[in-house]
Parts: structure tokens; sequence; C-alpha cells
């Protein structure tokens, strides 16, 4: 795994990585060391999506040239648990995301609903997650206009990822299903459900 | 209702509940936030005996208005404006009694942008995610004050400081000068953009705001074409959006962006970057 460190002002580090994959197995690598003590204080830690930010350090510089002596594992294929959301297959976008994939519709939600995602990073918005999982020919582009507003609960696709809109918003992924379940909940802990690293799967239901 | 609350009656052109922010959870997509000027935030709640996490107010430029219904002691800093009780001046940066509904009203700053009112006990609206700071990217915390609106306050903790404590207050920058660090994402930049970027004068732009410092002035050509995917920002990040006009970005930043990050000023300078009112140059200045 090929890493550069870049010095990001004094007190942070930004890791790029050749891909997304990587950069998911550098965060749950940094994730393990700081659990075991094995990571120097840091205030954040951000992946995104080819790479991993590391912000609130008293010696930036110090742990870059320590990165290239680690042993970061792959991520393990499977997870034993994972967070289960139940989805309606109903998305305004429905039809096209099957053109585009070229099955049918009820073919679409075998395939995304058989997938295994993981939380990549989060953005865009607080416990936005974009998710990875689906096989990289269901790559799909984000809608030519993006919608004004788009409902809480939303599953949107863009480009590899997956997401569900954690409250209502301007958007322009692909919308092909709904989910009750509440993603985002400062007063809940967890706030977010979809936080960097968390398996998920999307449950098919109402058929 | 308990008399430890005031009630808004002039809310001004923007004025937010802020403390110390919500640092930790940028990795969720939940920006830091919390006061632009944290050493301003801090004097005043020291003036009035809070300790530095109590929430104070944020004015914008046009200062607001309070009527307290309980005796309470208050002090006003920040940008420098004229300060009120039931029409009677009083003291700026200081901590002044305001009797149980009086008006205390913080005028228009005579210069500098973000002014700060403590009161003893501090602001007491329901803290969200550890912080009662209001996030204007992604609204967290309590609303924008709005004329009528009633905020809950706290219980005193420890004794006002002195009424005739003196306390020195940096000067609004007259021109802002930001020590910037070259990176992460200089290499995007032609070498000329930089030598621009680092000898030219830039001012502050109108569309400033809580999210980052726009700046007028040359724009940076990029050195290359094609799209960064999003990564991660930090507080100081100077962002280059397509119109190649550098941002700064400041407390309620996204946590993650896919514009380019030519340089990171110095978080020493951003109290500063703060109170610099539009029109106010600005020097970017390298440092290793």
């Amino acid at each position: 795994m090929t890493m550069r460190a870049l010095p990001v002002g004094d007190r942070a580090l930004l890791i790029e990585l050749a891909d997304g994959e990587e950069a998911e197995a550098l965060h749950a690598e940094l994730l393990r060391r700081r659990a075991t003590g094995a990571l120097p204080a840091v205030g954040e830690i951000v992946p995104a999506a080819r790479t991993v930010l590391l912000d609130g350090l008293a010696d930036p510089a110090r742990l870059a040239r320590e990165l290239p002596g680690w042993e970061i594992p792959p991520l393990p294929a499977r997870a034993e648990e994972a967070v289960e959301v139940p989805v309606r297959y109903d998305g305004p976008d429905l039809a096209a995301v099957a053109a585009l994939w070229q099955v049918t519709e009820d073919d679409v939600a075998e395939i995304h609903s058989a997938a295994e995602f993981r939380v990549a990073f989060c953005g865009f918005a607080p416990g936005f997650g974009y998710l990875t999982g689906l096989p990289q020919r269901y790559a799909v582009p984000r809608r030519d206009t993006p919608r004004a507003s788009v409902p809480a609960g939303a599953l949107g696709l863009a480009g590899p990822y997956s997401g569900v809109y954690p409250r209502s918003s301007p958007g322009g992924w692909q919308l092909i299903g709904t989910t009750e379940l509440e993603l985002w909940d400062p007063a809940r802990v967890p706030a977010a459900l979809f936080a960097p690293g968390v398996r998920v799967r999307f449950v098919r239901e109402g058929r | 209702m308990t008399d430890r609350a005031l009630s808004v009656v002039r809310a001004g052109a923007l004025t937010t509940v802020q403390d110390l922010g919500r640092p930790g959870y940028a990795h969720l997509g939940v920006p830091r936030s919390g006061a632009l000027d944290p050493r301003a935030a801090a004097v005043v709640n020291r003036l009035v005996g809070n300790p530095e996490s109590a929430a104070v107010l944020e004015t914008t430029l046009t200062g607001c208005a309070i009527r307290p219904r309980g005796p309470v002691t208050v002090a006003i800093g920040g940008a420098p404006c004229p300060v009120t009780v039931d029409g009677r001046p009083a003291a700026w940066g200081a901590p002044v009694r305001v009797a149980a509904g009086a008006l205390l009203e913080a005028g228009c700053t005579t210069g500098g942008v973000r002014g700060y009112i403590a009161f003893a006990g501090g602001v007491a609206v329901d803290p969200v995610l550890g912080s009662r700071s209001t996030d204007l990217l992604s609204g967290l915390g309590p609303p924008p004050l709005a004329d009528g609106v009633v905020l809950p306050l706290g219980r005193p903790v420890g004794p006002a400081a002195r009424a005739d404590v003196c306390v020195p207050w940096p000067a609004p920058p007259a021109e802002l000068v930001l020590r910037v660090r070259l990176g992460p994402r200089a290499d995007w930049f032609t070498d000329a953009a930089l030598r621009a970027f680092t000898s030219g004068v830039y001012r502050v732009s109108a569309m400033s705001n809580r999210i980052g410092l726009r700046t007028e002035g040359p724009a940076l050509e990029r050195a290359r074409d094609g799209e960064l995917p999003s990564e991660g920002m930090v507080l100081g990040a100077v962002q280059v959006p397509p119109d190649g006009r550098p941002v700064v970005f400041l407390a309620d930043h996204p946590t993650t962006g896919g514009y380019p990050v030519a340089a990171v000023v110095d978080e020493r300078d951003l109290p500063a970057a703060a109170q610099a009112a539009p029109g106010t140059p600005v020097r970017f200045i390298p440092v290793r």
C-alpha cells in the first residue's frame, strides 16, 4: 500500500491512498491503533473518498515519517454484525436506474438488497454516509438536474456510492427507495447510525 | 417562568449562541462550529465569572438588544460598540450589572464585525452533541436569534471580575495579515498563481460568513484539470473554488470538500479574520 502524507497546516496530515478500498483499510487500522493506545493523540480522524485526514496532531511530521513502516491488513471480507435498514424500493429514479443497469426494477431491488455495504465516509450533512459495496458495473451518474428537495429517508445512488438522506435537503442522487429508519438523531447515542466503517445491509420490505 | 432568562428585543443582523463548538465529530459530517473569535468570547466569559465553556451571544455588525427577566451581570466585548442600559451609556469590555427588566443594547460596531455578550451563568439552551453553538451550515443547535425569543440563562458559578478591570483588546485589523503554510494541494495551482496568492493584495468580500472568509483579488489559475475526490477539510483551510478566489474556512466550514486547498492559515490568525470587515485588505504570508 502506497501512502502519501501531505502536511495540512501545522497540526494535521492528509494521507492519500491509491483508492477508496485502501483508504477504508487505513481508516480501520487507525481506529484499531487509537483503541489500543498505539496512535498519538488526535482530534479528528476523517476518512474520505481516497484519503484520511488526521487533525489535531501535536507532531504531524513524526507520524508522517512513521506511517510508511506500518503494516495495514486488508479489510475483513465480512463482518458479523451489520446495521439493517428496511427499505421500500419505490424511488422516483428506480426506472432510470433499471435502464442504466439494463435490468428490471424488481432486479434493482434484488441486486441492491443482496449487496453488503460499508460506510466509507460521511460528509455533505451530519449523518450522511457514503456507502460502498455495489460492484463497480452498477455505478451511476448523478441526475443532470438536482432536486430542490429530497425527503429524509430517501435512498439514492451516485457514482459507486449508495446513501440515505438523513434529513430533507437539495440533492442530485438517483433515488431508488425509502426507509423509515431514523439515521441521524443528535439526541440519541449514537447520533449517526452510519459512521465510517459501519457495515450496512438494506432489507427489502413491502413486496 | 424563572427569572433566569432573557428576551430578545432586537435580534440584529445575525446573532447566534456560541460556545467552544463541537469538535470531534467531523467524521460524522458535523462541523466544529463555536465562536469565530474565541479569544473575545473567553474574555467576556471571564469578566462575568463564567468558565470558558459557557455559551455567549455572537453578534454581527449591528449588535442586538436584550431584556433580562432578572438581575444579571453581563459583559460585551469583541468588536467595539456603544453599550446602553435603558438608554444610558454603560461600559464596554467590562462587567455591567443589569437590573431585572432593563433594556441592554449593543449598538452597531465601530470597528470589527463580531461582538460577544456574556451573561453570568451563560446562555443555557439545551446542548446538542455537547455544544450549545448554532451551526449555520448544518442547522445544529439553536436557530439564530429572532425578535421576541426567550433564552434561558444558567446559574452563575463564579464572581464577576471587579468593575475596574482593564482588558487589552486587539484592535480590529486595518489590514488582515494571515500566515499560511502552503499545501496540501498547492500543486494544483500554477507557480504564477501561487506567487500572486502570496504577494498580491486581496480584500475581504461582503459574501463572507461563519462558514468562510471570502476574498476578492487575483484568481488562482489551476495547473491541472479534473476534479479532486472529496477529502477532509480543516479550520483555516484556504479552499479555491472554480472562480479562483480563495476562501478561508471558518468555524462552520464543511468537514469534507472537493475543491483543492492551496494553503492553511495559522489558527492564531483566525480571530482577526473573524473581525475583518468587508473591504479590509488581506495578505497571505507563507511561513515554514
